[in-house]
């Protein structure tokens, strides 16, 4: 009896992937770079998301996957003394561009947090409902109301949160807040979704709720998602990257492609040291 | 050598007692030298306190009775238009310190900002008559204000810097993911988040501002009658409190103690209410 699954037994089969890749790529990322005031923390980075799929990025700490998925929104420059150079296409249109606007690039791009950070003012109600009240014309209640059931419905919280609508939403438990800041991050309706590491301050169950979450959420949102979590990656994802700094802390794409494939049949050794828990 | 061990002890718990007795004295001290104040001006004053002492304007040099109405009232507005002077600049100033610095520009503000907050009471009443009270106003309760407002600014733009650091950049970050522009995240999560800490900042700033004499002194003068017009010079408690102290009558001298015991009053309950409504505020939020 061997309790442990290997990866390639968690690992879900996506019959339509190959459909899906055969597409055009909804974020082409070229020749990405990102700093730290001088500290480089990710060079040369060439990738392609494709919609309706989940891409993983992976790696060890340091390894710069959290800078990179922060770049896809423009949220990496929102740190002292960090900017990026290089384009991120979405949609073939470069959100680097000099004349892009961060602010509407963000709007288009949901983000949810490693840690839930619900707006501890808000309810829960007014949690979801922020980014269309502060950015956007104001609404009728009631079409406020419909986008509210829509979004935690989309969320997989609105049966847990629908008669407490009015209560503080960092009175939830640690799983509904993040699912919180999911449904948020859907209310704007983005065309993409990031996550960065979205379950690492939740218990397994709610890890698992996020991560079956994902798989209904890709057919309308293009989701990447960081993960420190291989078996995560393995479970949620349909493509993975590969990310690894190297003794100059500078972190790059070792290898990229079908989640399958990355955790079955490695090509690049370091990959496979990683997968294998030999490294990292 | 269990002997030995045992002597160890008890001389360790000896001095251990020693030092304990040590720390609750210097405290008892501490706070005893607040309690005799306290007393020493509820015994000294509240025997003034009368209908007349709230109502009545001060008597000429030498009679006994009226009251320090112009000086309550004087305070009152001064310390109202220097609080709608200040919270503004004040909170504008930390808001550029914490949310949009870490530039050499904001460092060098949050400098001048400490150097203002240390600059004697009496150098900001001398600046202000320098400037206002000579060229533009003369004694006047709206030069009073400006120099009060001066005092405040620094101890609001400092204590409301604090507390914006209090507030965590995840949530900043998760209304800028959200294509928050940053005047409208400052504006919509940050300073609601943070608003009763403002409030007993703001509280704390005004309280300070209450019973500055000298700058009044050189700006607002005092006045025994009742005023209204910030262009005159106008009466204030601690003004009141600072001539009816000098001066030879002992009747004034009771009215002196009477006005601290009022003035000291006022502070208290300002900021009790400022503590128990942001309390059940915080409460409610939760």
């Amino acid at each position: 009896m061997n309790l442990v699954k290997s990866m390639a037994d968690i690992v879900r089969t996506n019959s339509s992937l190959a459909t899906q890749v055969s597409q055009e790529p909804k974020i082409q990322i070229r020749n990405l770079n990102a700093f730290y005031t001088k500290q480089q923390a990710i060079e040369d980075i060439n990738l392609d998301v494709y919609p309706g799929l989940v891409t993983a990025i992976i790696g060890p700490s340091g390894c710069g996957k959290s800078t990179m998925i922060r770049c896809i929104n423009r949220m990496h420059e929102v740190i002292k003394g960090a900017y990026a150079t290089g384009s991120v296409l979405v949609d073939g249109e470069d959100i680097y561009a000099p004349d892009a606007d961060p602010v509407r690039i963000r709007r288009r791009i949901g983000m949810v947090f490693q840690k839930p950070n619900p707006f501890p003012t808000k309810t829960v109600y007014e949690n979801v409902i922020t980014g269309l009240r502060l950015n956007l014309p104001k609404q009728k209640k009631s079409y406020y109301d419909e986008v509210v059931e829509r979004s935690l419905m989309a969320a997989a919280l609105w049966d847990e949160v629908k008669d407490k609508l009015n209560a503080p939403g960092t009175a939830l438990s640690g799983g509904q807040q993040q699912r919180l800041c999911i449904a948020r991050a859907l209310a704007i309706e983005p065309e993409i979704l990031l996550l960065d590491e979205p379950a690492s301050a939740l218990d397994p169950t709610a890890t698992l709720k996020i991560e079956d979450l994902l798989f209904t959420l890709k057919e309308r949102y293009t989701i990447v998602l960081v993960t420190h979590n291989m078996q995560q990656a393995a479970r949620a994802s349909d493509m993975t990257a590969f990310f690894i700094a190297g003794e100059d802390h500078k972190g790059r794409l070792i290898e990229y492609g079908e989640t399958k494939e990355i955790f079955t049949n490695p090509k690049d050794k370091r990959t496979e040291d990683y997968i294998s828990g030999r490294l990292g | 050598m269990r002997d030995l061990e045992l002597a160890r002890i008890r001389s360790r718990k000896i001095s251990a007692a020693f030092f304990y007795g040590l720390i609750i004295l210097a405290t008892v001290l501490s706070i005893s030298i607040l309690f005799i104040i306290i007393y020493h001006i509820f015994v000294s004053g509240v025997g003034a306190l009368d209908f007349d002492f709230f109502t009545k304007i001060p008597k000429p040099y030498g009679e006994a009775g009226g009251g320090i109405a112009p000086a309550i009232l004087g305070t009152l507005i001064m310390l109202l238009l220097a609080a709608l002077i200040a919270i503004p600049i004040g909170v504008a100033t930390a808001i550029f310190i914490v949310e949009y610095g870490e530039t050499k520009l904001a460092t060098s503000v949050r400098f001048a900002v400490e150097l203002l907050a240390e600059l004697p009471s009496i150098v900001v009443g001398i600046f202000i008559w320098a400037l206002v009270v000579r060229n533009l106003t003369g004694y006047s309760g709206f030069a009073g204000s400006l120099a009060l407002a001066v005092i405040m600014i620094p101890i609001i733009a400092r204590s409301v810097e604090e507390i914006l650091k209090l507030v965590p950049d995840t949530l900043r970050e998760a209304a800028l993911a959200l294509g928050t522009p940053r005047w409208k995240v400052v504006l919509f999560i940050v300073i609601p988040t943070v608003l009763p800490g403002m409030f007993t900042s703001i509280m704390l700033a005004v309280a300070r501002a209450a019973g500055e004499t000298a700058p009044l002194l050189l700006t607002s003068l005092g006045n025994a009658f009742f005023n209204f017009n910030l262009r005159r010079p106008m009466a204030a408690m601690p003004l009141q409190i600072y001539s009816y102290a000098i001066s030879p009558y002992d009747d004034w001298h009771k009215k002196a103690w009477g006005a601290t015991l009022l003035l000291i009053a006022i502070i208290g309950i300002l900021s009790g209410a400022v503590k128990y409504f942001t309390r059940r505020w915080n409460h409610e939020s939760r």
